[in-house]
């Protein structure tokens, strides 16, 4: 389990990594956590001639909360995400999600730049954003830019990050919604067979916003439009939540592997969406 | 591949070596550095037998690069305690029959000793959860849960006694 040969780097800017990363092209990859990375590069699965690691660039880390804006920097580790107070106060779901990832070791090491820029489907993190609206700050050669988390996800691994460009931030909207992410898994520290997070406002008797989004039920997370749309406005009637979880279960394209066949995805997909939406209006 | 120069403080002693930077941190500890007591269960970052302490930190050492640990302040099951002068944990494992085979254990006994340092008096579920990231073989689990538990007790009440 030793991988290939490679020249290490850490800088200490942004600009000096992306430098680094732009004077390589696709010889050149960052490390972050290295917890999805490194498992690769011992399998011989990613071949890369630079290294660059992040670790050194003071910036990229910690979490602050200005005017309802929620910022983290990529390099915050899943354990500071858990452990920050005004982060559970402003966005309880993330908390709830990364308390399921994976187990204490890796949640250290795992941040949260690494977990959305991977790409791999059983990440947990590209869902979350996707249902929290997030935006990604990317930065390369010619500036900065940012793009929605629910563009950004073209196929499994492949993103709308440019490869020579570093995800810096990541930042939403402050939420007082009903929440949950529920995930259906073999064991602890496994990846989802199917997680779905969910939020929903009330106002009176009916809903007044919501937001669905799966995980590792495709090869990209999917934002549920479709489910939403049964939900907004309604009365979150037991009728009105099937509506929603039969369109959140249409919109998945699980693919059979060693966690399950399609048809047990799907079904463990409507679980774990009935469960998120029912305790996500418990909690609005 | 050239050979990085790196300067780690492992249990406390400053130390210098020579590595490429694609080795792991598991084997420059082992075998650059003649520090076995953290093991190679999987080496795919499953069992947690190659658990170290960095910069207060649990890792699994086999899915960390020597190069990103360069700096790092590294503590391994030897910076815990010896033969003449046993960590609690390492009473309380030998005390409650913490372990048969013994493969696990010092990667259990370090993830332990972190996981009281940020939570001296878990749960039990509380021990469960934070241990997860530690496979042992042959215990069932039932007495490591019972020897944290109990070390947890010993290092509170010792604490308290000193006040
Ligand atoms: C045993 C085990 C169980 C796990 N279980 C889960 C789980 O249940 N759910 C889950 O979501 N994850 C799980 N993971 C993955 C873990 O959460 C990873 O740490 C995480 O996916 C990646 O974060 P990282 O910081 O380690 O990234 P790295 O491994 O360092 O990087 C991952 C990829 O992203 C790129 N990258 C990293 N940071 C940036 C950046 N700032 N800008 C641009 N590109 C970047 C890297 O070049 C690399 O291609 C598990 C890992 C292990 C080892
Ligand atoms: S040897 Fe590192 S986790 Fe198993
Ligand atoms: S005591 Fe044998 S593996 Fe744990």
């Amino acid at each position: 389990m030793i991988p290939a040969a490679f020249e290490y780097h850490r800088p200490d800017s942004v600009e000096d990594a992306v430098k680094i990363i732009s004077d390589h092209g696709d010889e050149a990859r960052v490390v972050a956590g290295g917890h999805s990375l490194i498992p690769m590069m011992k399998l011989r699965m990613t071949g890369l001639s630079h290294l660059v690691d992040l670790q050194g660039i003071g910036g990229l880390k910690g979490i602050s909360v200005d005017g309802g804006t929620v910022t983290i920097g990529a390099m915050t580790t899943q354990h500071e995400l858990i452990a920050d107070d005004q982060l559970a106060a402003s966005a309880p779901i993330i908390r709830e999600a990364a308390l399921q990832i994976a187990d204490p070791q890796v949640r250290y090491m795992g941040t949260i730049g690494g977990n959305v820029a991977n790409g791999d489907p059983g990440n947990d993190m590209p869902g979350l954003m996707q249902c929290l609206a997030a935006t990604y700050t990317l930065v390369g050669p010619s500036g900065e830019r940012t793009v929605s988390a629910r563009e950004f996800y073209e196929a499994a691994y492949f993103t709308a990050r440019e490869d020579d460009e570093i995800l810096t931030s990541i930042s939403f909207d402050a939420s007082a919604s009903g929440y949950a992410y529920e995930k259906q898994k073999r064991k602890i520290g496994d990846y989802a067979t199917a997680a779905a997070g969910v939020l929903i406002s009330k106002d009176g008797g009916s809903c007044s916003a919501a937001s669905i989004a799966l995980t590792n039920l495709a090869d990209t997370p999917i934002y549920c439009e479709e489910a939403v749309a049964k939900l907004v406005g309604s009365s979150l009637s037991g009728d009105d939540i099937s509506a929603a979880v039969a369109a959140a279960v249409g919109a998945s394209d699980p693919s059979e592997d060693n966690r399950g066949p399609v048809e047990f995805k799907k079904h463990a997909a409507g679980v774990v969406v009935r469960t998120a939406i029912e305790r996500a209006i418990e909690r609005a | 591949m050239e050979k990085m120069h790196l300067k780690l403080t492992v249990n406390g002693e400053q130390v210098e070596t020579l590595a490429e930077p694609r080795e792991l941190l598991i084997h420059v500890l082992r075998e650059r550095l003649d520090i076995t007591g953290p093991h190679i269960g999987c080496e795919t970052s499953h069992c947690g037998a190659c658990t170290v302490d960095m910069d207060g930190k649990s890792v699994k050492s086999c899915t960390v690069f020597a190069a990103q640990a360069n700096g790092a302040d590294i503590t391994t099951i030897e910076g815990l305690g010896n033969p003449d002068g046993l960590h609690v944990l390492q009473e309380m494992f030998k005390e409650h029959h913490g372990l048969q085979c013994g493969f696990c254990t010092p990667g259990m006994i370090t993830r332990a000793y972190r996981l009281l340092q940020e939570n001296p008096d878990p749960t039990e579920e509380e021990v469960r959860f934070g241990m997860a990231g530690n496979l042992c073989r042959c215990t069932g689990y039932q007495n490591i849960v019972k020897s944290i538990l109990a070390a947890a007790a010993e290092m509170n009440a010792a604490k308290e006694a000193a006040q």
